[in-house]
Parts: C-alpha cells; sequence; structure tokens
C-alpha cells in the first residue's frame, strides 16, 4: 500500500499581487489566482473536475466554477479551522485524484484581510474558539490566544524574545529578496523589534502577521498526467492532517500538555509515509501567523528537541545558507498573509528552483499549516 | 462588556457562579472532571455528569497583557491581565480570568507588571456573577 506518496504533483501556481488594499473584490481576485494558476500548467479551465478551499473563504465552490468556466466537478472538499486548513487542500485534492474520483483540481485562497474587517470585532459570530470561556475576560484575537502560549513557553524553556526576532528577522530578509511580498524593501532591525509597540504581551507588532489582501491557486493532477505538463512536476510527497486528542482550538489550554500542538499529530503521519526525515529537508514554509508558532511547530516536526525551538532559531539557522532556511518568499510575517497560502506556492517554487531566495538544490520542502488549531502539513520533492 | 454567549452544556457553570460558586463539570460515573462542559465523558463514555465544588484556589499557568487595537471596551481599560488558571483540584483544568486588586475591580486594576506564572490565586465573583482572581496572599 503506497498511498498516496508521489502519486500526484502541483503542475501550477498563480498569485495576484499582494498589497493592504487592492481594489478588486474577493471573488474577481479568485478568479484571477485560478485562472493564473492554470495558465501555468497550461491546462484548460474545462478540464478542472475537483477543488478544495477552506473555511473563513468567500468565494464559494459554485461562484468560481460558474465564473471561471469549469467542467463538471466531481469532486470539492472544505476544509475546517481557517488557516489550518491551507496544506489539507491540496491533500485533499492529492487523495480524490490518486483515488481516482478526479483529475484535475484546484486550490486556492483569496481574502481581503488587508482593507477588510478584522474576523475578531465580529462578535455576533462564535469564533471557532470556546467563545463563553475566554471572551468576557478580554482574550479577544488570536494574537491574544496565541501569546499566553507564548509566555508559558518563554518561562518554561528559557526562550527569549531574540529567538521570536530571529524567525521575524528571516521572514523580513527573505522578503527583501522578494518584489512581490508586502514588506520589499523595507528591512527589519533588532533594535525597531525590541522597541516596537505590543499587541498582547509577550507578543510585540513584529511577532504578528500582515494584514493583506490577495489571492493565491495551485494545481493538482496525477503524476502521469504530470509529465505532460508545461512546468516540471512538484510531487506530493506525504501529507497530513493534525487534530491531536482533547484538543481545543486556538485555546488549546485544556489538555494534558498544550505546548505539543496540532503540528505533533499531523507529523507523527506524514514522517511515517514519507522516505526521507527532517535532517533532509532542504527548506520549509512553516505557518507564520504568529513569531512563536515556528519554534513550536519546528519541535512538532522533529526538526529538534521539545523545548529546543528556541535555540534551533539562532546563529542564522533559518536564514539562506543556515540549517533550515525558512518561509522563502517571506512568508505570513514579511511577504502577504493570505491564511499560508502562499506557503504552498513558496515551496513549489523553491522545487522548481524559481524562488526569489533560492537554495541551490532544494529537493524537498516541509509546508505546514496554522499551528495552534487542527492543522495541515505537505511534504513536497521534485 | 462582552457576556458569556453560554451553551447548554456551559449553562451550569454560569447559574453556579451567579451564586458565588466555581464547579466544574466531572463525570457521574467515573468521577474525571472536565472543562469545557460536554455531553460526554471521554474516559468511559458516560453520559451523566455532575457538578463539583472546587475550592476556587489554583495557580497562574500563563498570562498576556493585550494593548490596543481591542473592542471599545476593553481598549479602555488595557493594558490589563488576562489570566490562565490551574486549578489545584484538577490541575488539568486552566480557566481563563482576570487578576485583579478586590472582587468587582475592573480589568486593569492589577498592575500586568506583577503578575507572575506561579502566584496563587484565589477565586472571587464580579456584581454580575464573572469569576474573577485575586492573589490568595495579597
Amino acid at each position: 500500500m503506497t498511498g498516496i506518496k508521489d502519486a500526484t504533483a502541483i503542475v501550477g501556481i498563480g498569485q495576484t499581487s499582494f498589497a493592504k488594499h487592492l481594489p478588486e473584490d474577493e471573488r474577481t481576485l479568485a478568479c484571477r489566482a485560478v485562472l493564473a494558476a492554470l495558465d501555468d500548467a497550461g491546462i484548460a479551465p474545462g478540464e478542472v473536475d475537483a477543488l478544495a478551499s477552506y473555511t473563513m473563504e468567500e468565494t464559494d465552490e459554485v461562484e468560481l466554477a460558474k465564473a471561471v468556466g469549469f467542467g463538471d466537478l466531481t469532486f470539492f472538499s472544505k476544509i475546517g479551522f481557517g488557516g489550518g486548513g491551507s496544506c489539507a487542500t491540496v491533500a485533499h485534492l492529492a487523495a480524490a485524484i490518486a483515488a481516482g474520483q478526479a483529475t484535475v483540481g484546484v486550490a486556492w485562497r483569496s481574502r481581503k484581510r488587508g482593507s477588510g474587517p478584522r474576523p475578531w470585532t465580529n462578535t455576533a459570530v462564535q469564533l471557532p474558539t470556546p467563545a463563553q470561556w475566554t471572551r468576557p475576560f478580554g482574550l479577544l484575537r488570536p494574537a491574544d490566544e496565541i501569546a499566553m502560549l507564548a509566555r508559558r513557553y518563554l518561562h518554561e524553556y528559557g526562550a527569549t524574545r531574540d529567538h521570536l526576532f530571529n524567525v521575524a528577522l528571516a521572514c523580513r530578509n527573505r522578503a527583501n529578496q522578494n518584489p512581490a511580498a508586502v514588506m520589499y524593501e523595507r528591512p527589519l532591525t533588532r533594535e525597531m523589534y525590541m522597541s516596537s509597540r505590543w499587541i498582547s504581551e509577550p507578543l510585540c507588532l513584529y511577532d504578528n502577521c500582515l494584514e493583506t489582501d490577495g489571492a493565491l491557486a495551485c494545481v493538482v493532477v496525477s503524476a502521469e498526467r504530470a509529465r505532460d505538463c508545461r512546468r516540471a512536476p512538484v510531487y506530493v510527497h506525504s501529507a497530513a492532517q493534525g487534530l491531536p486528542a482533547q484538543h481545543h482550538g486556538m485555546v488549546n489550554y485544556w489538555n494534558d500538555d498544550p505546548l505539543t500542538g496540532p503540528a505533533w499529530a499531523a507529523a507523527r503521519h506524514l514522517w511515517k509515509h514519507a522516505d526521507f526525515t527532517p535532517d533532509d529537508v532542504d527548506v520549509a514554509q512553516i505557518y507564520d501567523a504568529f513569531t512563536p508558532l515556528v519554534p513550536l511547530s519546528l519541535e512538532g516536526y522533529g526538526f529538534c528537541g521539545r523545548g529546543e525551538g528556541g535555540a534551533f532559531t539562532e546563529g542564522g539557522a533559518l536564514e539562506t545558507g543556515g540549517r533550515l532556511p525558512l518561509n522563502t518568499g517571506g512568508g505570513g510575517l514579511s511577504e502577504a498573509y493570505v491564511h499560508g497560502f502562499n506557503l504552498i506556492n513558496e515551496g513549489v517554487k523553491q522545487l522548481r528552483g524559481t524562488s526569489t531566495a533560492q537554495v541551490p538544490g532544494a529537493a524537498t520542502c516541509l509546508v505546514t499549516a496554522g499551528e495552534g488549531v487542527p492543522t495541515s502539513a505537505l511534504l513536497l520533492r521534485n | 462588556m462582552l457576556t458569556p454567549v453560554t451553551d447548554a452544556d456551559g449553562a451550569p457553570f454560569w447559574r453556579y457562579a451567579a451564586r458565588g460558586e466555581l464547579r466544574v463539570q466531572a463525570c457521574a460515573d467515573c468521577g474525571e472532571p472536565r472543562f469545557p462542559p460536554r455531553p460526554c465523558c471521554p474516559h468511559c463514555r458516560s453520559f451523566t455528569s455532575e457538578w463539583r465544588p472546587t475550592s476556587g484556589r489554583g495557580r497562574i499557568w500563563s498570562y498576556v497583557v493585550p494593548h490596543p487595537p481591542l473592542l471599545p471596551d476593553y481598549a479602555a481599560q488595557a493594558p490589563y491581565n488576562v489570566i490562565l488558571v490551574e486549578l489545584a483540584d484538577a490541575p488539568r483544568i486552566r480557566m481563563v480570568g482576570n487578576l485583579v486588586s478586590e472582587p468587582g475591580a475592573p480589568l486593569g486594576s492589577f498592575p500586568p507588571d506583577q503578575v507572575r506564572i506561579g502566584a496563587r490565586v484565589q477565586v472571587v465573583f464580579d456584581g454580575d456573577g464573572l469569576p474573577q482572581w485575586i492573589l490568595e496572599r495579597p
């Protein structure tokens, strides 16, 4: 039983520009990104028969299929938990195509978080957290919920704000090589970081992702079909979702061990079905809505031991030429925060050899989705 | 201020809180406490539960200090502390709350820079039955 290993490949990627404000609406941006990805793959829209998206996506399958002119769809999937679903879109398409339920799949994300309302201000909606136990006490935003874990993490393991800065800096340095990044040509210094305003102590401005308008998409087909496509295939080598026992959403405070989050659950399946190990990963795209998610994920995905995620960031480990080059397009912290989809497309660029911060000879890439919420991850290879 | 939007499972917690009692749901068969409240015991799958009184004591497991942008009522009190209390009687239950100077005091009444992980705290209730926390030995 080989499962989905290398049975499918990403053969097209597309994106709009990224900005604090784009004039077009989310549906238009979604259509543009999807058409760009199909054009990149050299596949006609009428051939698409599978779609995958994740929750908090405003452009639904019906609207997208009508607007772009897809064929009959035989598979469509919407994954829960917001940014935790990004990698699962590709995973669901890969599973469907490997199982013969569809032939050409498109995953996408379109958001206007830069110019649109912030989700946490909508108090009429029960956000995917147990709101009655948190919000009356002023724990209102995702930043507050993750800062609670971050404070404990710093306390328990002696990790420091300098470690969080290392994460922010690596992302910003890569964004400064990426003309499409929102933070292109805007260098970050330690002094800027340490003197910036607080959002939720211990997290400051630069520990938080960007508010961005933009859309991205990618195209998944069988490995066999991929050989005839315009671009070199990027194979979906392993994929997993992760919802650990007794998990509670972004306020994962009621299980035995809140500092081992969904990454740990996803990682166990991911590596079990892979032909290589964390030591063999050439470049990583790790979900960075907030800087502390990176050390937590480094531990969860097995790049270092428990409590060692902060120290792992030292000595330029996350920079180009370091032990694990990270978020080479700039990530959610400095390229664009489009709920993590830009990390998927950046992984594809690395394995095609076309990244603006190319890791020489990159052959394997880990991509992860939102940590702290039920998550997903991909191992890609060329 | 946001008031708790309760669900059927959580409503008893808030009814006890309105009477000044901090109680947690526990399985009536195997006795395991659970939080947040839910219909079924994840240990023994029993659907019968009880609401067990607690001592109302705990320790601070972690805390944050939110700054604006926040919802207006909260921004007006910021920066304030939000603490996570590990209950002395049920260490796996960690409740979100606020460390205040005295019962009924506003969110920002205890200086955020004096909050410490590990500090012992005691539950109190404000006039609306919302649990708050004060230092056990001020």
